[in-house]
This record gives structure tokens, sequence and C-alpha cells, in this order.
């Protein structure tokens, strides 16, 4: 015993000296990337800075590997974080608050919990079970699709760290005051009959007891990078040079008029646009960005994101099984409500 | 004979345990009974809070991840030796 575990503090150097090293490279790389682009798009292929094409170019060129570069950091990065947090620990840390404390726990734990829709019927069925209130529940539901860590990265890539902190604190609150507003609708009765039934076995997990090394947290955390970036790095590119021929081509404030801030009616009207699509926020915020340089404004572009990626109809269709129609209506109608209402802020203060 | 159970409703990462989980035992010769159980009711019976989870001999090993080939192996091979 002694000795294994002498071998896996031992074992742990090469990876943590790997893993340095990576991160060096990173940074000297994502530090050159404007004079690399500069000069391929200048200096090599000989455009004019001025030109509507180098412009657009010299975007693409400069923004795929950045954002690229930033996905691979920031995903590993937070999904190291995550290989500490599960979601039976999160419920057990919920179950003892009562409303208020706990829907702002449950809804920081659901930013920082990966979310996948597949699992939202055993979560919310598991929530229900250990007897946390329903409104509770849906503070976790409701921000842990909103806070997309591919989202949260694209902002930090192309608006800055101060937009990103932004959407990262609009997801929890609208999942806090969501679920309050939820909690005291009382609408325990429109859930499915069987969820309170189900009663669970008392199983043993054996595994989960052991502690994992730096190593495999390390090898997971690369194992699930791969996994997320080899998912979007398609919609990265397309979605920028969308945005790169924006960029260069459309005219200043084409987009004024109807995606201002003068015009009210844009927040709902982005919120209500967004709720049948479903996309990943990979390929929209590229083109979000570029609108915005065009005279969108802020909060209602941040509006229309998340309401694509927090109320889709896949997710309502696996929530179905759940919840009754009824109160999958209420629960839309107060997520879009309080995005809504986020679009509008974010629009008066920024 | 091992009984392997992979709970899900059978979205893509449910699949893939299973596909991870066949291909692990088959190259170890490892003989077993795999069921796929998809019923929201009898997969939260497990205790479990997030798909996909690997049950083997009625023990959760794994819930909300796939596992290496070599884990469940691992498993697998401590289960036979339990008994």
């Amino acid at each position: 015993m002694h000795l294994s575990r002498f071998m896996t503090v031992h074992e742990d150097r090469p990876a943590f000296v790997i893993v340095g090293i990576l991160a060096v490279v990173w940074v000297v790389v994502y530090n050159n990337l404007q004079p690399i682009a500069d000069w391929l798009t200048y200096s090599l292929l000989g455009l004019n800075p001025d030109s509507p094409i180098g412009e657009a170019l010299n975007f693409f060129v400069y923004d795929v590997p950045k954002l690229l570069l930033l996905l691979s950091g920031m995903i590993f990065f937070i999904t190291l974080l995550q290989t500490f947090i599960d979601t039976e620990k999160v419920r057990a840390l919920v179950e003892r608050r009562g409303e208020g404390i706990g829907n702002v726990m449950a809804s920081l734990f659901g930013a920082i919990t990966p979310f996948c829709s597949c699992s939202s019927v055993p979560l919310f069925i598991g929530f229900v079970q250990a007897g946390i209130p329903l409104g509770i529940t849906f503070s976790f539901l409701i921000t842990s699709p909103i806070m997309n860590e591919v989202a949260f990265v694209m902002l930090l890539g192309l608006f800055g760290w101060e937009v990103a902190l932004l959407y990262l604190a609009s997801g929890i609150i609208i999942g806090v005051i969501a679920g309050l507003v939820l909690g005291r609708l009382k609408l325990e009765r429109y859930v499915e009959p069987f969820v309170y039934q189900i009663r669970a076995k008392r199983v043993q997990t054996g595994v989960e007891a052991d502690k994992p090394t730096w190593a495999e947290r390390f090898g997971q955390a690369a194992d699930s990078t791969r996994e997320v970036v080899g998912k979007v790095w398609l919609f990265v590119i397309i979605g920028i040079g969308i945005g790169a021929f924006i960029h260069g081509f459309v005219p200043e404030d084409a987009l004024t008029g109807i995606m201002g801030e003068d015009a009210w009616w844009s927040v709902p009207a982005a919120v209500l646009l967004g709720i049948p699509l479903y996309s990943n926020a990979a390929g929209v915020i590229p083109i979000i960005n570029a609108l915005l340089g065009k005279g969108a404004a802020l909060g209602t572009a941040l509006a229309f994101m998340m309401a694509v990626v927090a109320l889709s109809l896949p997710e309502m269709i696996i929530l179905r099984k759940v919840l009754k129609p009824r109160l999958i209506a209420i629960f839309v109608a107060v997520v879009a409500a309080s995005i809504i209402a986020t679009g509008f802020l974010f629009n008066l203060v920024v | 004979m091992l009984q392997v159970k992979v709970l899900g409703s059978g979205c893509a990462n449910c699949k893939r345990l299973e596909t991870e989980t066949r291909g692990a035992l088959d190259a170890e010769g490892i003989a077993y009974t795999l069921e796929k159980v998809t019923d929201y009711a009898d997969i939260v019976a497990y205790g479990i809070l997030s798909t996909p989870g690997l049950v083997m001999n009625e023990q959760v090993k794994s819930a909300g991840r796939i596992p290496k080939r070599q884990q469940i192996v691992e498993w697998a091979t401590q289960l036979k030796a339990g008994k």
C-alpha cells in the first residue's frame, strides 16, 4: 500500500513535465499570432491591409488559430477542474440547503459541471428523490445548459474577458432567479407521477472511492479536450469564415436599424428566433462578433446566443419524459423572460 | 459469467460505452452478457445522476463518463477473482 502510494506520486512527475512544456509552447505561439497573420496576408500574399479581401483574410488567419488554441487550452483547464466535481457530490451539498442559498449553489454547480441533455432526466429524478425542492433543481437545470464552456471560451477569445465574465454571471443569475420563481409557483403536480414512485436501490459504488492520480486527471482532461475540440473545430472555422466575410464586406452600421440598441423589440425577437435553433455556440459566436462590429447591440447578441443554447427543442422533448407539457411551457416562458431581461440589461449597461 | 449493464437512454455516449465495453471484454476473452437499460425509471434505480452508467454484477462501476478499456478489463477481472 505504502509502496503503491509512493509509486503514484512518482508516476505523476512526467505528466506534470509534459503539461508544463505544452503550456509554455502554448503561451509563446498564442502571443505571436498577430505578427504571423500580418506576415502571411500582407507580406507573403501581398494584399493591401485596407482592401476588403486583405482585411477579411487577415481576420481569418489570425482568429482561426487563436480560437482553436484558446479552446484547446481553456477546455483542458476546465475539464481538469471537472474531474474534481461530480453530480453525486453536488447533490449531497445542495441537499442540505434551503431555498435561496440552495438556488445559488445549484446554479453555481450547474455552471461548472458538464452538461449533456441526455443526462438531464436522470439528474432531475435524482434531485427530486433526494427531496431537493423543484425550484432548486431547476436552478441547476437552467444554468447548466446556458453555461457552455465552448461559448465561454469563444466569448473570451472574441470579445475579451469582461464579456465572458458577464456571460458567466448572467447565466448564474438567470438560473437563480428563474429557479426561485419556478419554486414559488408550486408546480409539483405537473411532474410526471412516476418520478415520485421510483425507489433507488442501495447499490455499491466500488470504484469511485479511489482518488484518481494527477496523471489520470490530466489524461481524462486531454481526452475530453480532444473530444470537445474535435466536435466543434469545423464550426469554429466556418463561423469565423462567415464572420470574416461580414467583417470585410458588409458595410458598417448596416444592422444598427434592426439589431441596434434603439430597436427595443430586437431582444425579444432574438430570443424567440433563438429557441427553435439548435446550434452549437462555436458556430454562432463568430458570426455574432462580426454582426456586433456592424452595429448590432451586445445584449441582443448575447440573448440570442443564450436562447440558442439554453432552450432547445431536443432538450424539451427529453424533459417531456418527466414533466407535463404545462410545466415545460412555464419553464420555457420563465427562462425566456429571464434571458430577455438580461439582454435589456446588457444593452442598458454596456 | 460476468453480467454487464449499460445504463443510458440511447445517446451517443451510451452507444460508445457499449462499444468500448464489448471491445475490451472481447479482446480479453472474458465471457459476459450485456444488457442495455434504457428506461429512465430503471436507470435511476441504480442511484446514478448522469449517464452513461456501467454496471457489472449489479455494482455501479462508472457514471457520466466512458472509462478506459484497460479500466473496464481491470474491473471485470477483479469481479471474476472475487467469485
